[in-house]
């Protein structure tokens, strides 16, 4: 017999109780704790396995601590603003389904890591777009622009496909253990950035480009972690797109 | 100002620029990576080499005393390899270092004391080690003959 709409009972999804640990923070303090004051407060919320954190987190900002700040805008993995730490590892909030969590302990929430936090799960974006805005990420070409479009073979476009897959959500540069400790290394993203124009057949500034990145606080102070291609919530071979900046660096090819 | 007067930028506003990474010696960190990358595989056949042949080949870890090490020293090949292989790994180490003060210690003067006394330890060493390998004698004349180098006895 198959499932009807007369037997809701068939594939229903229990409901459960889930425990979410949250590291917070308040710019303004509060009688508890001082002004920045990281702590950590948890919250029970009754969700579906199949549920999102991201949902867990709304049931609690809009059921039982308004204050509760986050970033999200589409919800399904595309916007890339619900970056955060969760269970240790950097993950999009949309796109991490509790079941994959193991429910049955707390599940722990941080703001990414190496940001400044301006508040619970909201860290300054800034320093990151600063680092993006440095490689230059907009087509550069030289002489009249074509009147039709920039024409490029399939295999021209498969070199730089994978990065061109990136949200800018941070989840790759703030797994990063130098960008952690360093303050002034670009960061996985921004060289996946530059990545995809580098490799763009129809871009001219790859030189200017990859000397910004052989600077200091370029491409040399990755120390192939690893942490960066685990991250991605998009799947981008982030490791291997610095090893390739890196190899165009060092033959002089591209 | 308001959103409508010429210098309106829309956008969070840049605070101060963060990465004020002079281009003082271009390509430097470059040259690092590659050294990194060149001596660590010489560093594995010296040591892999160095470790076999003192401790597998003929009496293994039991034959190492004065005598051996002198009778080694002997050797320009071995003199040079030992110099090599102390070069190599206090500048690969040394190197190495560089990028962990340069990770963590922030504040300008803890970088600079600290890559100060990693320059003087790393140079220090290779200077007092080189001595050794290039002016060391095998057979001192008031030393006890027991621990020489049977060689020793033609040279007296
Ligand atoms: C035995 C063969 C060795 C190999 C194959 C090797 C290889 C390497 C490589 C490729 C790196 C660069 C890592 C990166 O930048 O991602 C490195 C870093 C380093 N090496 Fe070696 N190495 C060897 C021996 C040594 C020795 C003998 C020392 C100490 C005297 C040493 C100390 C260091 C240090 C301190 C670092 C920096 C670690 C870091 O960047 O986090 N290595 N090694
Ligand atoms: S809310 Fe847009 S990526 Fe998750």
């Amino acid at each position: 017999m198959t499932a009807t709409a007369e037997s809701p009972a068939v594939g229903e999804v229990q409901a459960m109780l889930v425990t979410l640990r949250i590291l917070r923070s308040k710019p303004e303090g509060s009688d508890d704790h001082a002004p920045g004051e990281q702590y950590w407060q948890e919250f029970q919320v009754e969700a579906h396995a199949t549920d999102r954190v991201l949902d867990a987190l709304h049931k609690i900002k809009w059921e039982q601590d308004g204050s509760l700040a986050f970033r999200r805008s589409c919800a399904h993995g595309v916007c890339g603003s619900d970056a955060m730490r969760i269970n240790a590892r950097n993950r999009l909030a949309c796109k991490t389904l509790l079941k994959d969590l193991n429910p049955a302990k707390p599940i722990i929430v941080e703001p990414i890591k190496g940001l400044p936090v301006e508040k619970d799960l909201i860290v300054d974006m800034e320093p990151f777009f600063a680092s993006y805005r440095e490689i230059m990420p907009f087509l550069m070409t030289t002489g009249n622009a074509p009147t039709r479009e920039r024409l490029q073979s399939p295999e021209e476009r498969a070199r730089f496909d994978d990065t061109t897959k990136c949200i800018m959500c941070a989840a790759c540069t703030t797994s990063c253990p130098v960008f952690w400790t360093d303050g002034q290394y670009f960061g996985p993203q921004a060289i996946v950035g530059a990545h995809r124009f580098i490799f763009d057949s129809r871009d001219e500034g790859q030189w200017d480009r990859l000397e910004v990145l052989n600077d200091k606080a370029g491409v040399w102070k990755c120390r192939t972690a690893f942490n960066c291609t685990e991250a991605c919530p998009r799947g981008i071979e982030v490791t291997k797109a610095i090893s390739e900046v890196k190899k165009a660096l060092t033959t002089g090819a591209i | 100002m308001t959103a409508s007067s010429p210098e309106f930028v829309p956008g969070p506003k840049i605070k101060e620029p963060r990465i004020v990474s002079g281009r003082v010696r271009p390509g430097a960190e470059q040259w690092s990576w590659r050294f990194m990358r060149l001596s660590g595989p010489v560093l594995v056949v010296l040591i892999l080499t160095h470790l076999f042949v003192n401790l597998m080949t003929g009496d293994g870890i039991s034959q190492i005393d004065f005598a051996f090490v002198a009778g080694k020293w002997a050797a320009p090949l071995w003199q040079w390899w030992d110099f090599l292989m102390l070069a190599l790994a206090m500048l690969h180490g040394g190197n190495g270092m560089r990028l962990l003060i340069n990770d963590y210690a922030h504040r300008a003067w803890l970088n600079k004391t600290l890559h100060g006394a990693l320059g003087v330890a790393v140079l220090g060493i290779i200077v007092l080690g080189s001595l050794v390998i290039w002016t060391f004698d095998p057979c001192p004349i008031d030393a006890d003959p027991s621990l020489l180098p049977s060689f020793c006895e033609d040279v007296r």
